[in-house]
């Protein structure tokens, strides 16, 4: 009972919500770039939230289930499909043993998620599977899946599923993820140095473009615009820094940081990426346009709050409709 | 009860509780009782505390917090009143066991790249530079950067040095370097400014131990002089 990695893609890794608790010694958090798709494979395949799963970029790895399982995948549209069929994003998925699962092409996004039902065999660390490739631990040996890994499943899924075909999608069952996600310009919280900004720049920031440049990362995005001038040039001391600030480079150029931000930081920070569009813009690609919009404290909790409600909303809604078909077709 | 402080959000999940804004012990001092005082006594929903030279940032769970919340009251709002309280109200006092650790360095040029150029530049011998790194107790102010690196002052105004203009790529595990009035070690390989005086054969984050750091924000810290010869085979066991 496993997953056989056929063909390793760019950065096949796992992940879960983080490995909090440690920032004081340095340790980042990590954990998935989109914990939106990572609640929802997990909500799809009845898991606990926080299970790790497989986080892939495109390329992506072409997998081999060794044994049935149940799966979702969620986050970026890479053409997902089984023994050449495709399948859908944001649904539970009954797969035979020795299916193929390929991802043919980007359509949209730019992660995509395999969550299991049941979760994968993997090493903890500091409570927390996420991989840190830096430390070499949590995950699958501390690093991204290599060609021929086998990567054992937690749980053995009963074969009294339907066996007629290679996957099975439960009918009429579908996550609506489209409102969780944010479409127009990114919402921002002001920071601590906005306000050092020129008046110009500070126009600049909400009404440019700025672009994702090929220098970006799970670390962070680096973005390409009119450079932002400070009023006067500041000197600050290091200090905490968090997953969605926006620090203004010495070259007039914006940084966004990510999963796998440092722990602390001292360059100017002009704001924050709201907790609520953080996931939005981790679905974003090398050269996407992006935009910002400003909002209160009140407002960014509130997005966050609302979204958290709607997901927890999804997460019943599965536990329901998964737990119904199971019973029905695990009768004698 | 303590004064002069600042707070502010950073971003909509954390928030920062500022104490002064130059680095010096006392300030520090402070953030660390802060910190101190909320590792023992967290509140439901907290997910990291992360000291820094003249501040602590508290990370939290929105979501959770929000149950404590009056309505129309941010989750903010709330936070940043408890905080007031607790500075307010308790006596704050870092009570972590200062402790003090001995780092054995090699300071040979064949490991401590940038030792001859530090020295040409402050008119100082090789051996000068060993004796002022080696000869004063540092502070751990707080780590960061990577896992386990530390951030300490203050080193000797005569080997006060700015970063490289252009970073290496590559800094191998264990260099010691001075950047400014601060000392580090990089606890891993990993692209750098920091001038390299010397390298030590010890592990400063090892994850086998049940404290993988060796170093935590408050201890402090000496280094010794060791031979090439003591650092390979050190390095080796």
């Amino acid at each position: 009972m496993s997953i056989r990695i056929v063909k390793a893609g760019l950065s096949d890794v796992f992940f879960d919500e983080g490995r909090y608790g440690h920032q004081h010694l340095g340790i980042n958090p990590g954990g998935a770039m989109d914990t939106l798709a990572l609640h929802i494979v997990n909500a799809l395949t009845l898991n606990n939230p926080s299970e790790a799963v497989l986080e892939m970029h495109f390329p992506a790895a072409t997998i081999s289930f060794q044994k049935n399982a149940l799966f979702a995948l969620s986050g970026a549209d890479f053409t997902a499909s089984i023994n050449d069929q495709i399948i859908p994003l944001n649904k539970p998925i009954f797969v035979k043993q020795h299916a193929v699962l390929q991802f043919k092409q980007p359509q949209k996004g730019a992660r995509v998620y395999l969550g299991l039902h049941g979760g994968f065999k993997l090493s903890s660390w500091l409570n927390s599977c996420s991989t840190n490739a830096l430390v070499h631990a949590g995950g699958f040996n501390g690093q991204r899946l290599k060609t021929a890994d086998n990567i054992l499943f937690n749980i053995d899924v009963p074969d009294t599923f339907p066996q007629s075909m290679d996957a099975f999608c439960i009918p009429l069952f579908s996550a609506n993820t489209n409102d969780l996600y944010q479409t127009g310009p990114l919402r921002v919280v002001a920071g601590r140095h906005f306000k050092l900004l020129t008046n110009d720049s500070q126009k600049q920031l909400l009404q440019q473009q700025f672009t994702i440049t090929t220098d970006s990362n799970r670390m962070g995005y680096k973005l390409q615009s009119q450079p932002l001038l400070l009023k006067q040039p500041q000197n600050i001391i290091s200090s905490a820094v968090t997953k969605g600030t926006i620090q203004l480079l010495p070259n007039g150029q914006l940084i966004i940081l990510m999963a796998d931000h440092q722990t602390t930081g001292g360059y100017p920070i002009i704001g924050h990426i709201i907790s609520a569009d953080f996931c939005s813009l981790a679905q974003c690609n090398v050269s996407d346009s992006i935009s910002f919009t400003l909002v209160t404290q009140g407002q960014a909790e509130e997005a966050f709050l609302s979204q958290q409600r709607h997901l927890l909303q999804l997460q019943n809604a599965c536990n329901l409709r998964l737990n119904d078909f199971i019973n029905a077709n695990n009768r004698p | 009860m303590s004064t002069g402080f600042t707070i502010y959000p950073l971003g909509d999940h954390a928030i920062t509780i500022e104490f002064g804004y130059e680095i010096n012990h006392k300030t520090n001092q402070q953030v660390l009782s802060l910190f101190n005082y909320l590792q023992t006594k967290p509140f439901k929903g907290l997910l990291d505390l992360i000291p820094a030279y003249t501040t602590l940032t508290v990370v939290y769970d929105v979501f959770q917090l929000h149950q404590h919340c009056q309505k129309k009251q941010t989750v903010y709002g709330w936070l940043e009143q408890h905080v007031v309280n607790i500075l307010q109200t308790q006596q704050l006092k870092f009570s972590h066991t200062k402790r003090s650790v001995s780092i054995p360095v090699c300071y040979h040029p064949t490991v401590a790249p940038d030792i001859q150029w530090l020295a040409h530049q402050h008119e100082l011998t090789e051996d000068q530079v060993i004796s002022l790194h080696t000869g004063i107790t540092y502070h751990v102010y707080m780590l960061g950067f990577l896992p386990g690196f530390p951030y300490m002052a203050t080193v000797p105004e005569k080997l006060i040095t700015p970063r490289k203009h252009n970073p290496r790529k590559l800094v191998p595990a264990g260099s010691v370097g001075i950047a400014g009035n601060q000392t580090g070690i990089y606890p891993f390989a990993s692209p750098g400014g920091w001038q390299l005086i010397g390298q030590t054969p010890i592990k400063i984050f090892d994850i086998k131990k049940k404290e993988a750091a060796l170093l935590q924000p408050g201890d402090e810290v000496t280094f010794y002089s060791i031979s090439l010869e003591e650092f390979n085979h050190q390095q080796q066991t």
